[in-house]
C-alpha cells in the first residue's frame, strides 16, 4: 500500500506542474468501488469526532460537559474551513521552504481540483476531504489533556495555530510524496494511518499543554469524577466503528490492502480491550467499563501506524502491548501528579509510540522484500526500527516544541487558562451560557 | 443539636466545601435544587436571552452539635459570598432548625455522639 500511496501522491505532484487541468479532464476513469469506499470512510472518520466528543464529554464533571463536547465540535468548524483554504495545500502541495511545508496554489481553496481524478480512480475532492477529517480530529484529541480549565476563545485560537504550524508540516513530512519522512530509508517511515501525525503529535502536544497550564483546581486531592460514563462508552463505540474508516480508508483503495487494514484494526482493538480489563482485574480486582473503553482506544491507536503492514497475530500483540504500556503510563502519571485530565498523552501519545516502534517486529515479509529491492541490497528489521525511531523522535520533538511556543506566545495575548472563578463555575456557564443537564446532582 | 440548611449558588459549592473541610465539618449532604428568590439570571437559547423562572441552586444540609453551629455558619458566610466580602443578590440563605434526634443506623447510637 505504500506503493499505492506513492502513486496517489505522484499524481498530486503532477498536478503541481501546471498541467493539472489537462491531466484531469481526460483518461483516468473513476473507480466507483474505490470511490464509494472512500466516501464511506470519509463519513466514518467524521463520525469519530462526535464519538470523541461523547467519550471526553462523559468523563468530565457535569458543569463542563458542553464545553468539553464543544472542544471537539468546534474543531469540525474551524479545521474544515482552514483545511479547504490552506491546509490541503500546506500538507499535500510540493516542497517549499526546503521541505518544511508544502504549497500548491491549485489547492488554495481547492479551486484547481474541481475535475481532478486521482490515479487511484477517486476524485481528488474525496481524498482531500478524507484527509481533512484527520486534520479535524487531531487537535480535538489534544483537548483531553487540558479538559475543564481552558478559555474557549483561547482554545479556538490554539487549534487554529496548532493545525497550521504543527499538523500541516508533520502531515506533509510523513504523507506527501516528497515529504522527507516519507522517503526516509528504504520505503519510508511506516505510518499507515496516523500514528505519528495524529496520535503522537496530539498526545505529546497535550502533555506539554497540560504541564504549561497546570492542574485543575483541587487536583489531585479533590476527587474529580466522570459525570456520565454511559455517553463515554457510546463514544468509545463510535470511535471503534469510525476507526474502520480511519485505518481501512487509509489504503486509498477498495481492495486487498483495505481488507488487511480492516482486519488488523478489529483484532488490535479487541485484544487491547481484553488485555486492559485483565490487567486491571489482576491489579485492582475490578474490570471497569472505562478500562474496557481505554483498552479499545489503546489498541486502536497503536494499530493505526501498523494496520497496513502487520498480519492479525502482529496486530493482536501490538494491541496487548499498547494496553499494558498505556496502563503503566497512567499509573505513573498518577504517581507523578501532573494533570493530563483525560489521558490524551497516556493513551494517544504512549499508544502511538508503542505502535510506531513495535510494528517493526511484525512487518509482512512481502513488504520487507519490497524494501530490500528498493535499496538494491538487504533491508532488515533493525534498519527499519532505526527509521521508525527517527520518525517518532522527530514527531515528539517537533510537536512538543512547537506546542510550547504556540501556547507561550498565545498566552501573552489571550489568557489560555480559565480564572479560578470561571473554572469553578464551569466551562458551560462561563463560555457558553448554557447547561448540559437539567437537574443532575453535582459531582 | 441543630440542622443547618444552606441554599447557595452552584458556583460557590467548591469554595464552601473547602471552607467547611477547613473548619473540620465533613459530614454534609449536598443536593441540587431550584427555587425563586430576589435574583434573576440569564441563560442563552439560540441567540435569545432567557430568564428562567426557577433558578438552580445548591442545598447543603449539615447536622451539628451546638458547639459547632457558629463555626459552621462562619465558614459558610465567608465562602458563599460572591466577590469575597461584598456579596451580590442571589448568594443564598442559611436556615437553622432545632434537631430533635439523630440516630446512626449502623449502631443505633442516639443524640450528639451519632452526629
Amino acid at each position: 500500500m505504500k506503493s499505492r500511496w506513492k502513486r496517489v501522491l505522484m499524481l498530486l505532484l503532477f498536478s503541481l506542474t501546471g498541467t493539472a487541468g489537462l491531466y484531469a479532464s481526460d483518461a483516468i476513469p473513476i473507480d466507483s468501488g474505490a470511490t464509494a469506499w472512500m466516501l464511506t470512510s470519509t463519513a466514518l472518520v467524521l463520525l469519530m469526532v462526535p464519538g470523541l466528543a461523547m467519550f471526553y464529554g462523559g468523563l468530565v464533571r457535569s458543569k463542563n460537559v458542553l464545553g468539553t463536547i464543544m472542544h471537539s465540535f468546534v474543531a469540525m468548524g474551524i479545521i474544515s474551513v482552514l483545511w479547504v483554504a490552506v491546509g490541503y495545500s500546506m500538507a499535500f502541495g510540493k516542497n517549499v521552504l526546503g521541505g518544511i511545508i508544502g504549497w500548491n496554489s491549485d489547492y488554495f481553496f481547492l479551486k484547481g481540483i474541481d475535475t481532478n481524478i486521482l490515479d487511484a480512480g477517486i476524485p481528488e475532492y474525496v481524498f482531500s476531504m478524507f484527509q481533512g477529517k484527520f486534520a479535524i480530529i487531531t487537535p480535538a484529541l489534544i483537548a483531553g489533556a487540558f479538559a475543564e480549565r481552558v478559555s474557549f476563545k483561547a482554545y479556538c485560537l490554539f487549534i487554529t495555530l496548532w493545525s497550521l504550524l504543527v499538523y500541516n508540516p508533520l502531515c506533509h513530512w510523513v504523507w506527501a510524496s516528497d515529504g522527507f519522512l516519507f522517503n526516509l530509508g528504504a520505503k519510508g517511515a511506516i505510518d499507515f494511518a496516523g500514528g505519528t501525525v495524529v496520535h503522537i503529535s496530539a498526545g505529546v502536544s497535550g502533555l506539554v499543554a497540560a504541564l504549561f497550564l497546570g492542574s485543575r483546581r483541587g487536583y489531585p486531592y479533590q476527587v474529580i469524577r466522570p459525570n456520565n460514563l454511559v455517553i463515554t462508552m457510546l463514544g468509545a463505540g463510535l470511535l471503534w466503528v469510525g476507526w474502520f474508516g480511519f485505518n481501512a480508508g487509509s489504503s486509498i483503495s477498495s481492495g486487498l490492502s483495505t481488507a488487511q487494514a480492516l482486519t488488523a484494526t478489529q483484532v488490535a482493538a479487541a485484544a487491547g480491550a481484553l488485555a486492559w480489563v485483565i490487567i486491571e482485574g489482576l491489579h485492582q480486582g475490578k474490570a471497569t467499563a472505562l478500562g474496557f473503553a481505554s483498552g479499545i482506544l489503546a489498541g486502536l491507536v497503536a494499530v493505526t501506524p501498523a494496520a497496513g503492514v502487520v498480519q492479525p497475530y502482529g496486530a493482536m500483540i501490538i494491541g496487548i502491548l499498547a494496553s499494558l504500556i498505556c496502563y503503566m503510563a497512567i499509573q505513573t502519571k498518577n504517581k507523578l501528579g501532573y494533570d493530563d485530565s483525560l489521558d490524551a498523552f497516556g493513551i494517544h501519545g504512549i499508544g502511538g509510540i508503542v505502535g510506531a516502534i513495535f510494528l517493526t517486529f511484525f512487518i509482512r515479509k512481502s513488504w520487507m522484500a519490497d524494501a530490500a529491492a528498493a535499496t538494491g541490497g538487504s533491508w532488515t528489521m533493525w534498519n527499519q526500527l532505526g527509521i521508525q525511531a527517527v520518525a517518532v523522535l522527530i514527531a515528539i520533538l517537533f510537536a512538543g516544541g512547537m506546542t510550547f511556543v504556540i501556547i507561550w506566545v498565545l498566552n501573552k495575548f489571550v489568557k489560555f487558562r480559565s480564572s479560578e472563578d470561571e473554572e469553578m463555575a464551569g466551562l458551560d456557564r462561563t463560555y457558553h451560557g448554557e447547561r448540559g443537564y437539567g437537574m443532575l446532582n453535582p459531582s | 443539636m441543630k440542622l443547618i440548611t444552606a441554599i447557595i449558588r452552584e458556583v460557590q459549592l467548591d469554595k464552601v466545601r473547602e471552607a467547611l473541610i477547613e473548619a473540620e465539618i465533613t459530614r454534609i449532604t449536598v443536593s441540587r435544587v431550584s427555587g425563586h428568590g430576589q435574583q434573576r439570571i440569564e441563560e442563552m437559547y439560540r441567540g435569545q436571552r432567557i430568564i428562567p423562572d426557577l433558578i438552580p441552586k445548591i442545598k447543603i444540609e449539615i447536622a451539628v452539635n451546638e458547639a459547632f453551629v457558629d463555626i459552621t455558619i462562619d465558614a459558610i458566610l465567608k465562602s458563599a459570598k460572591t466577590n469575597g466580602t461584598e456579596g451580590v443578590v442571589g448568594d443564598g440563605k442559611i436556615f437553622i432548625t432545632p434537631l430533635e434526634e439523630c440516630i446512626r443506623i449502623r449502631t443505633g447510637e442516639r443524640g450528639g455522639k451519632a452526629i
